[in-house]
């Protein structure tokens, strides 16, 4: 059993090891929320082309903060806690839209687009009576506010005083990654959600895993839809922190016989009825069918074929998070590639045929872990220094290391270096 | 209007309300090769998250636009797809045709589906609204069209077995 008021355990600087009781416990999660999301990290909130007009906003999260995005009136881009800032009370209840002003239905303060306090309900008292103090300064009592950067339309916020510019938090691998799917206007097509019974990390971990794809997800080994001619790539970013990976593949829509699912005891080679699911052309000339990247805390940016999506980790409680999907395509695609990419939704989101499996495997650990001390087991790909991503489990445990460093959590080995 | 014809608007009605009993028993007895067959060979099948309904695209999380490509997603589930194991319980209710375009039926449904799971525990799972499009085929019924919206868009880990 875990007892909240002991230090955790970390076991192994190499992240060898990872102790199950970080994903049961309130305690760690609350630190998290603190140390991670509201601390010196860049996060996800939403794309651009989904507030492309002055005043359009939408609701997300900073971690488990609700936060409402937002386009100015001079087209700037903004990000505040949805929490007003006299009571508490959510400020904007509706999930997106646009709005000159955000009111408070309590006591109706009000706020501007960029989280500025326009309004206070008898500020001078009525006839005399009440009414705030001569000194109150409404421009002392706006929304808190997060520092806000988008790159190539991607919006990323955090509360840190002082954060490193995105692109240095990111990285040249993770910028190279948003570039090259974010290199033309986007057109977002809608939104999937799924509540998943587990800690944000087991996603975290499920993403940074190229060891599980073959041998969970069954769809394509089945049906004999994809074949991959092995070549994959992966890359760290210098803290470890984030990974991107790609698998080159065939053409869309050529069956193959052949499986890629090594060691696999049921190999069926069945044909699709319906080949259509498959049917589409390449978005990009560099033969990547497969590009999976995850950007820390809680982004995953993801090709497959051409399902394009970014998945935003919502944590909600050490055993549970959202996965939010924001599925889009490309602005200039035209009807053919527009119904290609909504037939191949089946294959992502939570009825995925190639990913329903992920929450199902996350929700077998979290219930699994609930009650115990032991740790999970990470060596596949070796030991010790992070090597590239490859197909073993580095990319994992280059996430366990920076986390360990940001939770300040030491091993007896010695500090994590990644 | 004539008894006969009374008598003949509510047989049309029973036998609407028969084929999504049938469809939701199809299901909860896990015999999800039948489910296809319910539907005409060209019959369009989706789920789509009541947040997607409004805009341009109904973005769906299943889509399947023929009976093959039904028999493909059942066979996924059957040999591919690992999901929670459960039983699923499909209620329908508040069945109302809504009009008759030239022999093609209107209907809308509610619905709401139970998940029970391996120690007996029920939750519920989901909760929406399908709007169906029935044609007579062979003398009898069947699903044209069968769009499950759902009320319930934050779906509870994952989806696998039809709404």
């Amino acid at each position: 059993m875990t007892n909240d008021a002991t230090p955790v355990q970390w076991l192994k600087a190499d992240a060898t090891r990872i102790p199950f009781e970080v994903h049961t416990r309130q305690d760690i999660y609350d630190q998290e929320q603190e140390i991670i999301f509201r601390g010196a990290t860049w996060n996800y909130l939403a794309l651009e082309a989904e507030i492309p007009n002055r005043h359009d906003f939408k609701t997300s999260f900073l971690g488990d903060t609700p936060v409402v995005v937002s386009r100015a009136h001079d087209g700037s881009l903004h990000a505040f806690v949805n929490r007003c800032a006299h009571r508490g009370a959510t400020v904007q209840r509706q999930p997106s839209g646009n709005a000159k002003e955000h009111r408070c239905v309590y006591h109706q303060w009000c706020y501007d687009s960029a989280g500025g306090l326009t309004g206070v309900p008898y500020r001078r008292g009525i006839q005399g009576v009440g009414g705030y103090p001569a000194d109150f300064d409404m421009r002392e009592h706006g929304l808190r506010t997060l520092k806000v950067a988008s790159h190539k339309g991607v919006i990323f916020g955090t509360l840190h005083s002082a954060p490193p510019p995105l692109e240095d938090y990111l990285d040249v691998p993770l910028v190279d990654a948003i570039d090259r799917l974010f290199l033309r206007p986007i057109k977002v097509l809608g939104h999937m959600r799924q509540r998943i019974r587990g800690n944000w990390k087991l996603y975290a971990e499920n993403t940074r895993d190229p060891y599980h794809a073959a041998l969970l997800h069954m769809f394509h080994a089945t049906f004999g839809t994809y074949r991959s001619n092995q070549k994959s790539v992966g890359y760290i970013d210098r803290t470890g922190a984030h990974a991107t990976g790609a698998k080159y593949g065939d053409e869309f829509g050529q069956a193959s016989s052949a499986s890629d699912a090594v060691g696999q005891d049921k190999v069926l080679n069945y044909s699709l009825a319906d080949p259509s699911l498959m049917r589409g052309r390449p978005d990009f000339n560099d033969g990547v069918t497969v590009s999976i990247t995850s950007i820390f805390p809680s982004l995953v940016v993801q090709q497959i074929m051409n399902t394009l999506a970014t998945r935003h980790i919502r944590p909600k409680a050490p055993d549970e998070f959202e996965l939010y999907w924001t599925y889009f395509g490309y602005a200039d695609d035209d009807d053919e590639m527009l119904r290609a990419r909504i037939k191949q939704a089946n294959l992502v989101g939570p009825a995925g045929l190639i990913s329903m499996e992920d929450g199902e495997a996350i929700e077998l650990i979290q219930r699994a872990i609930q009650h115990g001390d032991d740790s999970a087991l990470l060596e596949f790909g070796g030991r010790g220094l992070l090597k590239e991503r490859g197909n073993g489990e580095g990319a994992i445990r280059g996430f366990w290391m920076h986390y360990a460093r940001m939770m300040g959590f030491v091993a007896p080995d010695g500090i994590a270096t990644g | 209007m004539t008894e006969s014809r009374i008598v003949k608007a509510a047989s049309l009605y029973e036998q609407i309300v028969a084929l999504e009993y049938r469809y939701a028993r199809i299901l909860d007895e896990d015999r999800l090769e039948v489910w296809p067959e319910l539907f005409v060979v060209d019959g369009v099948y989706k789920v789509v998250p009541r947040e997607n309904v409004n805009l341009e695209v109904q973005l769906p999380i299943m889509f399947c636009d023929s009976r093959n490509m039904m028999m493909d997603r059942v066979r996924s589930l059957r040999e591919a797809n690992i999901y929670n194991l459960h039983y699923p319980r499909h209620l329908i209710t508040n069945v109302e045709l809504l009009g008759n375009d030239d022999g093609t039926l209107e209907v809308a449904a509610c619905f709401v589906v139970y998940q029970t799971d391996m120690e007996g525990q029920t939750r519920c799972y989901s909760v929406g609204q399908y709007l169906d499009r029935i044609v007579t085929e062979q003398g009898g019924l069947k699903f044209q069209e069968k769009v499950a919206i759902c009320d319930t868009f934050n779906i509870p880990n994952l989806l696998a077995i039809p709404l």
